[in-house]
């Protein structure tokens, strides 16, 4: 089963993005409260896609992507950025920096399955 | 999403809110202080709006427009704040907390209706007019900074105003790197950023690309007046490699950022990326999840809570069985029961206590709401007012801090509106200008007192006694004691048409709120001295549900007394008993305790005639706040765990009955309410004078 981590510092959206997922029923998530939890479960887990809130308390969701394009190991991991519509300079930074997906919220449950079906299968 | 989901959904998207909420009213108060002192944190004014910017979007995702709406303004006026787009006013505080309470109306509401909305172009309005005073300068970029790209492209919008802020205040700007155990980093890095805050500013912690093996490397950039030999200095670390920009001095010419080998400290063991990681290791640091709460339904708690009363119930049986056993018996099997029971007892306390724990809460989050309802009444009242908190960390229960919240609201609000004098009368008096009032919590026992104090006026007894006889409570020639003035306070019908229009159509009597408190078991007092200020006291029982209490018997009844409010049990003989003014009155260690016959209370008086007069009494000593009084019992049959059941709303009107319980043995009793009884007590004594 494919593995999607999820990086997101509400729990409530957390369990709303992880809901929508299971709906799917053909992955298995895993979640981070905030950035750092990411870093740690990154080396760990063998990850397929990767969803991150661009507002985190710790390193924010460009970092992470940064992080995730300039790493061997995770260059070519799908990887969203989720974020409340905002500054368009951060969108337009996510997508520079590789994201490949930006989904503004509020999405429908549609909008990011399809998108997950777009990368995953 | 299916219904259930959605409900559930729902309900943690309330509770999400509203913790964000407390927080923001929390960091608000601070700010408001921060920009009093003149000087606000960045960090401080980053967290609020991320907490606005948070509830937009959770709001946006449960379609709820308005709150997404509202939180999207109040959004827009923190990003300006943020990015220095706005400077900071007492309107602009003074908008934000309005808009915070707005967003708390709101959210409240669709937690009992998800259709609840009101009109909300008026808080509209006042935002847009803060906003009016937005300037629009444009930053400039950050080209003239020899930053690498790599590192501007991860900065976030605020993150580059803050780097320019700390260009314009003549920082050096430095970038700091340094690796760490993968296993420990974050609080590596938060002592890290700790020691830094003191000399500068923490602008945004990059994580270093390469190979996450066991160590994981980080970027730092920091604004500081420290040059570069300086964060050595402060850091002391020997694997730091600090880069300052635009310093020719600079040892590394790596301006491009990422991906750096720094060597291992020489304490460190080499760690061949190659070798298999123990179990423990893996189990024990990188599993871990660094957030260490869970969000409990307080309905599965309550649960739970019923589940340990029950076994709490079942154990009781096993103990009368196996004493039976030893007393009937007496083998080495009932004696090896005695001690499996007594070992079990101890286990069951402990878990008791640990599912009561876990309802535990501070009542500072119930505090932090009254420094909302204290704002907002004193400046409807044009009143000034520092409010103290004191005991926030006394914990009560999570129900019992419900209940109590909306009492607690009124008491403040009574002493704002009536007991605070605006400022103009308060320095004709020679008092601050400023009133006080004190919020304080402690606990006392088994019970939890809750203490507001406030340094008006003070309760005029002559004008009690004048608004009393205009309702016509009392008799116009009549003598009242302090007492009785204090009662008459708490009557219903007492608060009159003129008070209710004082608090803006919130009229709530303090009979109301003295109901409220007995609900809880709990007890409300009040001093008063003219001048000087009033004090209302509430003490409350820490927890509900299971109670030790001492069964009784009466006439032919049993009835349990909840232990936390028994003092002491005596044995009396007929003659120790005098009366005072048609009372019968004990006198304890030179203290005189009235007694309360339960006997006449219930209605079993012609019992009591018949077989009483030779038989000694027995007397439960009670004792709630300052008040002592001595229940008179026919016998007293011991201790016992019990769990109270509500005895219902067709029931509520039954006086001096806090519940029902269950005794081990199927039998049901009831128990008393001492504080219903107490006060029952003392209202028809004084109705024996009127």
């Amino acid at each position: 089963m494919k593995k999607i981590l999820i990086a997101e510092d509400s729990p409530t959206m957390r369990s709303l993005i992880v809901s929508t997922i299971d709906a799917l029923g053909e992955y298995e998530t895993v979640e981070a409260a905030n950035g750092f939890e990411a870093l740690r479960i990154l080396p760990r887990e063998k990850v397929d896609l990767i969803i991150t809130d661009i507002n985190m308390p710790d390193i924010n969701g460009l970092e992470l992507v940064s992080f995730i394009r300039n790493n061997e190991n995770y260059k070519e991991t799908p990887l969203f950025i989720i974020s409340t519509e905002g500054s368009e300079r951060d969108r337009e930074k996510g997508l520079a920096l590789g994201a490949n997906a930006y989904l503004v919220k509020p999405f429908t449950p549609d909008e990011l399955q399809s998108l997950i079906q777009d990368y995953l299968s | 999403m299916t219904d259930n989901n959605s409900s559930q959904a729902l309900k943690e998207f309330i509770s999400e809110t509203e913790e964000i909420i407390e927080a923001l009213n929390l960091d608000l108060m601070t700010l408001s202080d921060a920009v009093e002192a003149g000087d606000a944190d960045p960090d401080l004014v980053n967290g609020i709006f991320r907490g606005a910017h948070s509830v937009k979007g959770l709001a946006g995702m449960f379609g709820f427009d308005d709150i997404s709406q509202l939180a999207h303004r109040m959004e827009n006026l923190l990003d300006s704040l943020r990015l220095g787009k706005v400077a900071f006013s007492q309107g602009l505080l003074d908008t934000l907390f309005y808009a915070l309470e707005q967003l708390t109306r709101l959210i409240n509401g669709k937690s009992t209706d998800e259709l609840f909305t009101f009109d909300l172009t008026q808080v509209f309005d006042r935002i847009e007019q803060v906003l009016v005073g937005d300037s629009g300068t444009q930053e400039d970029p950050l080209q003239s900074l020899e930053i690498g790209n790599e590192i501007l492209n991860v900065l976030t919008e605020y993150e580059e105003h803050r780097l320019l802020e700390n260009v314009k205040k003549s920082r050096n700007i430095h970038l700091l790197k340094i690796d760490f155990d993968l296993s420990s980093f974050d609080q590596d890095l938060a002592e890290l950023t700790q020691v830094l805050k003191q000399q500068g500013e923490v602008i945004s912690t990059l994580p270093s690309a390469g190979d996450i093996g066991e160590r994981i490397a980080f970027q730092i950039l920091y604004g500081s007046d420290l040059e570069r030999q300086g964060i050595y200095d402060l850091l002391e670390r020997d694997d730091l490699n600090v880069t300052t920009y635009g310093d020719a001095a600079s040892d590394d010419a790596d301006d491009q950022g990422f991906v750096l080998e720094t060597p291992e400290p020489e304490t460190q063991e080499p760690v061949s990326p190659l070798m298999p990681q123990t179990p423990a290791e893996s189990e024990g640091s990188s599993l871990r999840s660094i957030s260490r709460t869970v969000r409990v339904d307080i309905d599965k708690l309550d649960l739970l809570m019923n589940i340990v009363g029950e076994l709490v119930l079942s154990k009781g049986a096993i103990a009368t069985i196996s004493d039976r056993l030893k007393t009937e018996v007496n083998n080495e099997a009932s004696a090896d029961l005695i001690k499996a029971t007594r070992s079990l007892e101890r286990r069951l306390e402990e878990l008791q206590k640990g599912v009561m724990d876990v309802r535990m809460v501070p009542i500072g989050q119930l505090f932090e709401k009254m420094t909302r309802i204290v704002r907002r009444v004193s400046n409807e009242q044009g009143k000034k007012v520092d409010l103290e908190i004191r005991g926030a960390e006394t914990e009560l229960d999570k129900l019992i801090i419900e209940d109590v919240s909306d009492p607690l609201m009124h008491i403040i609000r009574n002493a704002i509106d009536h007991g605070l004098e605006a400022p103009v009368e308060r320095r004709a008096e020679g008092k601050p200008e400023k009133g006080t009032i004190l919020l304080s919590a402690a606990q006392k026992g088994n019970h939890v007192v809750i203490e507001v104090r406030d340094d008006g006026r003070g309760i005029d007894p002559e004008y009690v006694r004048r608004k009393a006889i205009q309702k016509g409570l009392v008799a116009e020639d009549q003598e009242l004691s302090p007492e009785e003035i204090r009662e008459l306070l708490f009557m219903p019908g007492f608060s009159t048409r003129d008070e209710v229009s004082d608090l803006s159509g919130r009229g709530v009597g303090m009979d109301v709120v003295k109901n409220n408190i007995a609900e809880l078991a709990g007890m409300i007092g009040l001093a008063s001295d003219i001048g000087q200020g009033t004090v209302v006291t509430l003490t409350l029982p820490i927890t509900l549900a299971i109670i030790k209490a001492l069964i009784v018997r009466v006439g032919s009844k049993t009835y349990a007394i909840p232990i936390n409010s028994v003092l002491e049990t005596l044995m009396l003989e007929a003659d120790d008993i005098s009366s005072i003014e048609k009372c019968e009155v004990i006198e304890l260690r030179r203290t005189t305790v009235p007694l309360l016959r339960l006997d006449q209370i219930f209605g079993m008086q012609e019992q009591q005639e018949s077989e009483s007069s030779e038989q000694r009494l027995f007397v439960a000593i009670v004792g709630l706040a300052e008040k002592k009084m001595g229940f008179v019992v026919d016998e007293l049959l011991g201790q016992q765990d019990v769990v109270i059941k509500s005895l219902g709303k067709a029931l509520s009107f039954v006086k001096g009955i806090a519940g029902a319980a269950e005794l081990g043995n199927q039998k049901t009793i009831l128990v008393l309410d001492v504080a219903g009884l107490m006060n029952e007590a003392i209202r028809s004594e004084s109705a024996l004078h009127v």
